[in-house]
């Protein structure tokens, strides 16, 4: 007995080894506060709560398990015989319902300054699709996409996984410190729904519909949230990145992202002024391919049948080469084939048209122009 | 020998004769009996399902699923477990139970008894085929959200409706099967306020199904018109609206959760009483929790859709009626302590699984509590902070509820006293793998992790891995209960006709095993006695 | 027919009949839930009605920021913007903005904007005279044209609204709908 005892002892000592020595994270117990003003509040009304339901616990089990103790048949042979007592449900109805009223006035005190979303000075209009979000901001406007980062390949165990797994973008949202910040969120397909646990602000986004919700930051940093509502395949794969800076350098980041967009726009003039040959454009297309269409189309081309098109030798890829730029640019409605149009430039798209139509036995010999792409938009 | 009994043994002695047997019985008995082996068959089937999931989670990263099939895991293993599962296995119990229970021959109408039951076996096998249709099963979770559902659901998701559409029938026709008899056929004497808790939960728990499963029928209806017959009750680009949807889908899915869990309520009042050796503390006063859970399931469906964009009035009204609903869950709760209390105790199998039902359901309860605090439940909606909570309720609420009353029973079902140590050892690793397996999801939860995703960032893997480990565990222990329960059927010590020390109630009084045929003229009750009330007074004939 | 059998089947008719009209509630829900979001405005729908101003209603003093906002739905090839981002606007006055529309594709594409406000209590307070979201509009590939909006926020809007969004969210749909949604 003390030989398995002791072999028990030490195998869960291993395993406990194996399970927490292979991760560098802090086990986090509790919600956190977060940076924001209500977030502190609602780590608070959650406490509340644990609290209240910890205690009334304790008395309820401690009842239970004392009696189990004490009034167990071989301690205690003759059950007594009372039941129904008016007075006692009364007192066990009426207190609870105290203790209620006590917890509903903090939630209801933090949800009236939730919901009021006026003065704000600043809105972003979040727009989410399948499977990424587009932020824009509305009096600046100015607006990207922000597709998750984390590489294919960690996912599939092929390679280590980073810290923040999962939960990097290319772009993320930038927004200053204590400013009102209101966001409104919509979108282009399903139901998503836009959360960072660090400020509390999680809301729906729902097709056809803009809902609101608002936050003001104490302190800078990069916060990370993910969609919290099922959308379809990649759900868990659509994070929420948003880097907080000093309102100071607020304007000068928005100055440097116009900066951006005009040197883009530049670069873009040049790419579709240059004619492109197959061989250069095949490995952009390539790229392009295995970046953003491969998830769904396979890298194969074989799609998924009754889900996913497949595209070696299909109408589209083989037929009109406007049908097919009108299919990438513009996506189909009602599916999972979103429009590339505002998320790629025209070389990234006429150049991925140009893979789709000369690989996988597709030998259009048809090479696709960026000004064409453009002429298109 | 009656004639009814004549035509069964012609059936018996064949395969024929079996086949037609079992398709054709109108016998409460037998119907309860298929009840239960369908809702065991698929409560393994979805706990597979659960199985592959989490041993998707077990670690980050791809490893098993693809993040569909993932998807239609999830949803399956949520579709079975509640309408496959939990709710047959109810009707199962209420079907083997209730005729006893009040002293009549049979359900009102054993015909419809037996269509009822029926259905159930085509409904599921469509739905599982959907896993082998092209585009692939129902992804879209058992909630099924337009326009995730409608617009963008795989072609299976007709058959999908088709299949809610016989689930519901089933539901509906059983549950008025269920109210006419209790209302008919209780034996002379026995009044409502005198019927053992067990046929008064279930009374209420009909009455809700067939309020809310044609509500249900009416949301897939909208679903199919929306996917095929041009309306656009849930499409925004028709003037309809995505979160309509949701308001009709909780207006059935609230009280649908309660239907879940009313009966497992019923059970325990009628196993603690038992191995208390005590009345239960306050009859009236649980019927009229009861009652009172039932009414206001129907006025807090909003809880389930804080983030949709509701106004700030809605949101209020939601979270008082939602928080209401503790008062008269916890006056049951106390009411099962105070039966307990000073009583003489026994912990056999029936007990314990009664025991830790009252336990972690109230900590299911808790958890329930702070997610209707709407500004938390920014925080908990949509995370595994959730999961955990109806997991909690669910598990060891219906499903340990279910066990209890099936240890509980068996002895007069088969004749047969299952083995204790056996169903000892079955508790408590049973207790072991619900709460390795459900608590860290508090953690992980209020740490951000989301639902129904088929792959996490790196500061969950230490919750996930030890909640795979427990599902391990608690799949291995189902096993095992299936093992106990054959083997009972097959064998074991002799059940005497009271089983039970502290048992009271009609079903008491018939031998184990209980024949085919019970009360079929109904039993006299002891003269009335002078207080209104009395949970189980009923002993046929005889004086104590 | 015993008097018990009686009671059976009156019971079993009764609630048979309960929950068929269950089933039927089940979709009274849905005008239901219009009504209710109609008069209250609560899910940021505005009702889709040409409002007719009137000339006597009082100007406010108070000052109110509409922004305007333009989504294209998945499979719509329109370019589809707001040509300002907001108004300064005083309740009771009428005002005109216009929204961009081009059609990238090379065929006749039809569309249906479908306009949402937040906060979904302002709804109500919007009136539109005028707004290319009561009709579908078509565009022959390649047209591009300037959509008027023209609108008023009613006095009575409440005090401590002082911003509110409009957005358009533009679907293509058959234009052999247009008899359906003019009749919505």
């Amino acid at each position: 007995m003390t030989s398995l005892t002791h072999r028990l002892k030490s195998s869960l000592q291993v395993v406990l080894l194996c399970v927490f020595s292979s991760h560098s994270f802090a086990i986090e117990f509790d919600m956190r506060e977060g940076v924001t003003d209500l977030s502190q509040r609602i780590q608070g009304i959650h406490h509340m709560g644990l609290v209240v339901c910890i205690i009334v616990g304790i008395i309820v089990f401690g009842a239970m398990f004392y009696t189990m103790i004490a009034h167990r048949r071989s301690r205690h042979p003759q059950p007594a015989q009372f039941h129904e007592s008016l007075t006692v449900e009364v007192i066990w109805t009426v207190i609870p319902i105290l203790i209620l009223i006590v917890m509903a006035i903090p939630a209801t005190m933090a949800l009236i300054e939730i919901e009021d979303n006026s003065n704000s000075d600043l809105t972003i209009l979040i727009t989410a699709s399948q499977w990424k979000w587009h932020y824009q901001y509305v009096e600046a406007d100015i607006g990207y996409y922000s597709n998750m980062s984390t590489p294919q390949d960690q996912i599939n165990n092929l390679e280590p996984k980073s810290v923040n797994y999962l939960l990097e973008v290319d772009k993320p949202l930038v927004l200053p410190t204590n400013k009102k910040i209101r966001f409104l969120t919509t979108s282009k397909d399903v139901i998503h729904s836009w959360w960072v646990p660090d400020f509390a602000v999680k809301q729906d986004a729902v097709p056809g519909f803009i809902n609101e919700a608002w936050t003001r930051i104490d302190q800078p940093g990069v916060f990370r949230g993910q969609c919290a509502e099922l959308c379809g395949r990649d759900h868990a794969f659509m994070p929420v990145v948003v880097e907080v800076i000093p309102e100071e350098e607020f304007d000068a980041w928005i100055a440097d992202q116009r900066l951006a967009m005009a040197l883009a726009s530049e670069s873009a003039v040049a790419d579709r002024n240059k004619e492109w040959t197959m061989s250069e454009l095949l490995p952009i297309g390539k790229n392009t391919f295995i970046s953003h269409c491969a998830t769904c189309h396979q890298t194969s081309g074989m799609g998924q049948p009754g889900k996913y098109p497949e595209l070696v030798g299909s109408p589209i890829t083989t037929g009109s080469i406007e049908d097919h730029l009108d299919r990438v640019m513009n996506g189909k409605e009602k599916t999972e084939m979103q429009a590339w149009a505002p998320q790629l430039t025209d070389l990234e798209i006429a150049a991925v048209i140009t893979y789709e139509r000369n690989t996988w036995g597709n030998d259009t010999g048809d090479v696709v122009q960026p000004m064409i792409v453009y002429s298109a938009r | 020998m009656s004639t009814h009994a004549h035509a069964e043994t012609k059936y018996r002695n064949s395969l024929l004769g079996f086949a037609a047997r079992w398709l054709l019985t109108t016998n409460h008995k037998e119907i309860g009996t298929l009840y239960l082996w369908l809702s065991f068959v698929l409560f393994f089937i979805a706990g597979s399902l659960a199985m592959l999931i989490r041993m998707e989670l077990f670690q980050p990263g791809i490893q098993l699923l693809q993040p569909d099939l993932y998807n239609q895991f999830v949803t399956l293993h949520g579709l079975v477990m509640v309408f496959g599962a939990v709710m047959p296995a109810f009707v199962g119990l209420a079907n083997w139970m209730i005729p006893m229970m009040i002293g009549a021959p049979d359900m009102a109408l054993p015909r419809l008894n037996n269509f009822s039951f029926w259905i159930l076996p085509f409904a599921f096998t469509l739905l599982l085929s959907t896993l082998f249709m092209e585009g692939g099963a129902p992804n879209f979770g058992w909630t099924f959200y337009a326009p995730l559902s409608t617009t963008y659901g795989p072609p299976s998701t007709d058959f999908f409706i088709f299949g809610i559409h016989m689930m519901g029938i089933s539901s509906v026709l059983g549950a008025i099967n269920i109210i006419v008899t209790i209302l008919n056929l209780r034996a002379p004497g026995m009044t409502l306020m005198k019927m053992p808790l067990f046929v008064w939960t279930w009374l209420i728990t009909a009455f809700l199904l067939i309020m809310v499963m044609p509500v249900l029928a009416g949301a897939v209806t909208m679903m199919l018109t929306d996917r095929h017959f041009g309306t656009s009750f849930f499409e925004a680009s028709g003037g309809g609206d995505p979160v309509l949807f949701q308001h009709i889908f909780w207006f059935f899915g609230h009280p649908e959760v309660y239907i879940l869990i009313l009966p497992g309520f019923g059970i325990a009042s009628q196993i603690i009483p038992t191995f208390s050796r005590k009345k239960l503390f306050g009859y009236h006063s649980m019927v009229y929790a009861t009652i009172s859970i039932a009414i206001l399931s129907f006025v807090v469906w909003g809880h389930h859709m804080f983030t949709t964009g509701m106004p700030l009035a809605t949101e209020l009204f939601f979270m008082y009626a939602t928080m209401l609903i503790a008062v008269p869950t916890g006056v049951k709760v106390f009411n099962w302590v105070a039966t307990m209390w000073s009583g003489s105790i026994t912990f056999e199998t029936p007990m314990l699984f009664a025991i830790g039902f009252v336990i972690m359901f109230t900590i299911g309860g808790f958890s329930g509590l702070m997610l209707a605090l709407v500004p938390a439940d920014f925080q908990y909606h949509d995370t595994y902070f959730v999961v955990a909570h109806f997991h909690y309720v669910l598990y060891p609420g219906a499903i340990f509820g279910t066990m209890a009353a099936v240890y509980y029973w068996l002895p007069k079902w088969t004749g047969h006293m299952y083995n204790e140590r056996l169903g000892k050892i079955h508790f408590w690793l049973a207790m072991l793998g619900v709460n390795l397996t459900f608590f860290p999801m508090h953690f992980s939860g209020l740490a951000g992790m989301p639902r129904r995703i088929v792959d996490y960032s790196l500061q969950f893997a230490d919750f996930n891995m030890f909640s795979s480990i427990g599902a391990g565990l608690l799949g291995l222990t189902q096993v095992l209960f299936l093992y106990i329960v054959i083997r009972t059927i097959r064998g074991g010590e002799k059940a005497s006709d009271q089983v039970w020390e502290g048992a009271e109630g009609l079903e008491w009084t018939v031998p184990s095993p209980a024949p085919l045929h019970t009360f079929e003229t109904p039993p006299t009750l002891e003269p009335a006695l002078k207080m209104d009330y009395d949970p189980n007074p009923v002993k046929s004939g005889s004086n104590e | 027919m015993s008097k018990a059998d009686n009671s059976r089947r009156k019971h079993t008719a009764l609630l048979s009949v309960l929950a068929v009209g269950m089933f039927g509630f089940a979709f009274a829900l849905v005008p239901l839930y219009d009504v209710f979001c109609e008069l209250t405005g609560l899910n940021g729908k505005t009702s889709g009605q040409v409002a007719y101003s009137d000339p006597q209603t009082p100007v406010d003093d108070r000052l109110v920021t509409i922004q305007f906002l333009g989504i294209v739905g998945t499979g719509m090839p329109w370019e589809f913007r707001p040509m300002e981002h907001q108004l300064v606007v005083r309740p009771g006055k009428l005002y005109t903005t216009q929204f961009y529309a081009r059609n990238r594709a090379s065929q006749l594409v039809t569309g249906q904007a479908i306009p949402s406000v937040s906060p979904g209590l302002a709804a109500i307070h919007l009136h539109k005279t005028e707004c290319f979201c009561f009709t579908q509009q078509q565009l022959a590939g390649g047209e591009e044209m300037e959509m008027p909006v023209t609108f008023y926020i009613d006095t009575d809007l409440p005090e401590d609204i002082k911003t509110l969004s409009l957005s358009y969210t533009l679907y293509r749909v058959n234009p052999v709908e247009i008899a359906q949604v003019a009749s919505n």
